[in-house]
């Protein structure tokens, strides 16, 4: 062992990716996640983009890694303070219980952006206005059904639910919904072949490996529609379905239509406990998210020496760059105790 | 109805308890002759308050302003006078009747509250024009939601319910909102623009049902300058179309609207329509009845539907009265204050009246 500790804050897949690269290295590793499951959102997946792999092997590796000796895991306590005394971290948690570590990794994740902020859109007022995530959890379910227990024929997904939108005071982009969405516009067409999907975009952001080919994918293979414009208002029809509203900026038209469903594409806020404990400890960042020391290098330090970050409490990232982030923290953290006297 | 409930706690606002001055508006003592003068009594004689109603008061330049006649510098003058004529009376609490004054008064002194250059140069433009000094008001709240504010001790006042008499199921209610009430401003009404609770507040509490229908939010049809100008008409009475078709299928009983606009275009559009296209929107051809809020509570509060002006509608209210079962005497309709005949109006083709 290296007889230094580190502490890992978020059970997430920057935390758990991160944990296991320390663990490899002889360190000694106390990773806390508030939750009593480790995994972080992709809980809730059943595919992942772009590939479509089954979410649930990517939990079991993930999961696997947590065995390994050097991991001390303690899940369903939440962190509340976080401070430096001297060159040692100090975690406190909220079932009383304190650690004390050489270095610690802040991975606390993002939050899905609250839909009923968008008071039009009307989520939480009309049964069948829902969000991405808990459309992932009906496909998870294996059916994809209206509140009153009908096969959608047609669905609309609506793409910067809280991103790219200055009246929630989010100016900046998720990064993952556009993709999401083409992912589960895919998935209901596989289940539903005969129904319409229509996904309404600002613009589509195609930014990873194979997106560009599955947006291509899912218009000639599935025939899943694409306007853009964003969606001014949702109302409930007589018969329980959503009118929306919109306008189809290509087509100069104003647009209404009425659809069995609508899925608001959530975007990513930071997470409350990202909030709390930068603030903590003065870490700068924009909307609530944790900053790095550098944009272009030292992404994963931060002003305070011994506290790094790692994944989405930094900003949106898919999870194949969590995953590649968590390592890179973990890299940095090993040269920080290498040299630490 | 939880997240709607959400949005009503978000959106409330401070509303003063007495001691108003009112600003009669140009438009609704033409339109809905009764209704101003219903408030004022039923502030003073059901509810004990104090409330001036000040005969010189005047524009507030709210058409013109957004007909771009007006320009906002003038705007900002003339309400400044009449925020002048409120001091002069030794209040502070601002009830402009319109809901067109209401967003233009809020939209001027959020104008004065981020640009205090604009205050400046306003106090002496009234000075320079009248000699006048003027302080801005502590509280500015429109008529509606005064009534808002007191629904549940009117309540206990009426005689009458939002129910069918003959099924004593809740009467449907369409609410419509200005667009000038809370969609300039949405910290400005009660419950925000999306979801108002301002008009079902009072429907709910007094026994009736809300109907949300999909063109719920859609402009009643007035939209200043797709009637004002001539040519454009042809929109204003498009989009109210839109919005009866929309209601249609839940069968209202009738419209209410806190907006001198939205009551007149939804109430006279649905004549313009039936003579037009020989279509109405009820099942026995005599359209939907469109009320003001005044007239509803004064309807409830059993008073005369005469003398509170149910029979200059467009629309006949007296389906209505029946159901809720009120009475009235179908031989007064026409009788004016001075107790004359005025004589009844021509009848139109299609709209059974």
């Amino acid at each position: 062992m290296s007889g230094k500790n580190i502490i890992i804050i978020g059970g997430g897949p920057a935390g758990l990716e991160a944990a296991y690269h320390l663990a490899l290295h002889d360190y000694s590793v106390t990773l806390i996640e508030k939750e009593t499951e480790t995994g972080g959102h992709i809980r809730k997946d059943l595919k992942l983009f772009p590939d479509f792999t089954d979410a649930s092997e990517v939990r079991k590796e993930l999961s696997d890694k947590m065995m390994h000796p050097n991991i001390d895991l303690k899940t369903g306590i939440c962190v509340t303070e976080l401070f430096q005394e001297g060159l040692k971290w100090v975690v406190k948690c909220d079932n009383g219980s304190s650690f004390i570590s050489d270095a610690v990794l802040l991975a606390t994740g993002f939050e899905t952006f609250d839909a009923t902020r968008k008071e039009e859109l009307g989520y939480g007022i009309y049964d069948n206005v829902i969000t991405s995530v808990e459309f992932e959890g009906k496909l998870k379910e294996g059916k994809i059904l209206t509140s009153s227990g009908r096969v959608p024929q047609r669905i609309a997904f609506l793409n910067c639910v809280g991103s790219r939108d200055e009246k929630v005071g989010n100016l900046y982009c998720s990064r993952v919904c556009c993709i999401n969405g083409v992912k589960l516009a895919i998935s209901f067409k596989e289940m539903v072949p005969d129904a319409e999907a229509y996904c309404f975009y600002i613009d589509m952001r195609m930014t990873g490996q194979h997106y560009e080919e599955l947006y291509r994918t899912s218009q000639e293979k599935y025939g899943v529609t694409y306007i853009r414009g964003r969606i001014s208002e949702a109302a409930a029809t007589f018969d329980n379905r959503i009118q929306l509203k919109s306008e189809d900026t290509l087509a100069c038209l104003p647009l209404k239509m009425a659809v069995d469903m609508l899925v608001l594409m959530v975007g990513m806020e930071a997470s409350k406990s990202t909030r709390i404990l930068s603030a903590q400890n003065g870490i700068p960042g924009e909307y609530g998210f944790a900053a790095g020391s550098g944009i272009n290098f030292r992404d994963n330090l931060t002003i305070k020496a011994g506290l790094f970050l790692a994944g989405t409490c930094k900003r949106p990232l898919s999870f194949q760059e969590t995953i590649a982030d968590a390592g890179a923290a973990a890299v940095q953290m090993m040269d920080y105790l290498k040299d630490e006297k | 109805m939880e997240i709607k409930k959400q949005y009503w706690n978000e959106y409330q606002k401070e509303i003063a308890q007495d001691d108003y001055f009112y600003e009669r508006s140009c438009i609704r003592q033409t339109f809905f002759p009764g209704s101003e003068a219903t408030f004022l009594k039923i502030l003073r004689d059901e509810l004990g308050k104090k409330i001036v109603d000040d005969p010189r008061i005047h524009t507030c330049t709210g058409i013109g302003y957004h007909s771009d006649i007006v320009p906002f510098d003038t705007t900002m003058a003339i309400c400044a006078r009449l925020f002048s004529l409120m001091n002069g009376a030794g209040l502070k609490n601002y009830v402009p009747s319109c809901v067109t004054s209401f967003g233009i008064f809020n939209e001027v002194v959020e104008t004065w509250k981020h640009f205090p250059e604009e205050l400046e140069k306003t106090r002496e433009n009234l000075r320079k024009a009248t000699g006048r000094e003027f302080e801005i008001p502590d509280n500015i709240a429109h008529p509606s939601d005064i009534i808002y504010n007191f629904r549940k001790e009117l309540s206990r006042k009426m005689k009458y319910r939002l129910v069918n008499r003959e099924t004593g199921k809740p009467l449907k209610v369409v609410e419509h909102i200005g667009c000038h009430y809370s969609k300039i401003f949405s910290k400005s009404s009660i419950g925000g623009s999306e979801f108002p609770h301002v008009l079902v507040g009072m429907i709910e509490e007094w026994g009736g049902e809300v109907v949300d229908y999909p063109e719920r939010r859609h402009c009643c049809g007035f939209g200043f300058r797709n009637y004002l100008v001539m040519a454009n008409r042809g929109y204003s009475i498009a989009n109210s179309k839109k919005k009866f078709e929309s209601m249609k299928p839940y069968k209202p009983d009738f419209i209410v609207s806190n907006c001198p606009g939205c009551t007149m275009f939804m109430d006279r559009w649905q004549y313009t329509i039936a003579e037009m296209e020989g279509i109405t929107y009820d099942e026995y051809g005599k359209g939907i009845p469109v009320l003001t809020y005044e007239e509803m509570t004064g309807m409830l509060l059993g008073y005369n539907p005469w003398d509170i002006g149910m029979q200059v509608h467009q629309v006949q209210t007296e389906q209505l009265l029946d159901k809720i079962g009120i009475e009235y005497d179908p031989h007064d309709k026409y009788i004016g204050v001075s107790g004359k005949n005025l004589g009844v109006p021509e009848k139109p083709k299609n709209l059974v009246v």
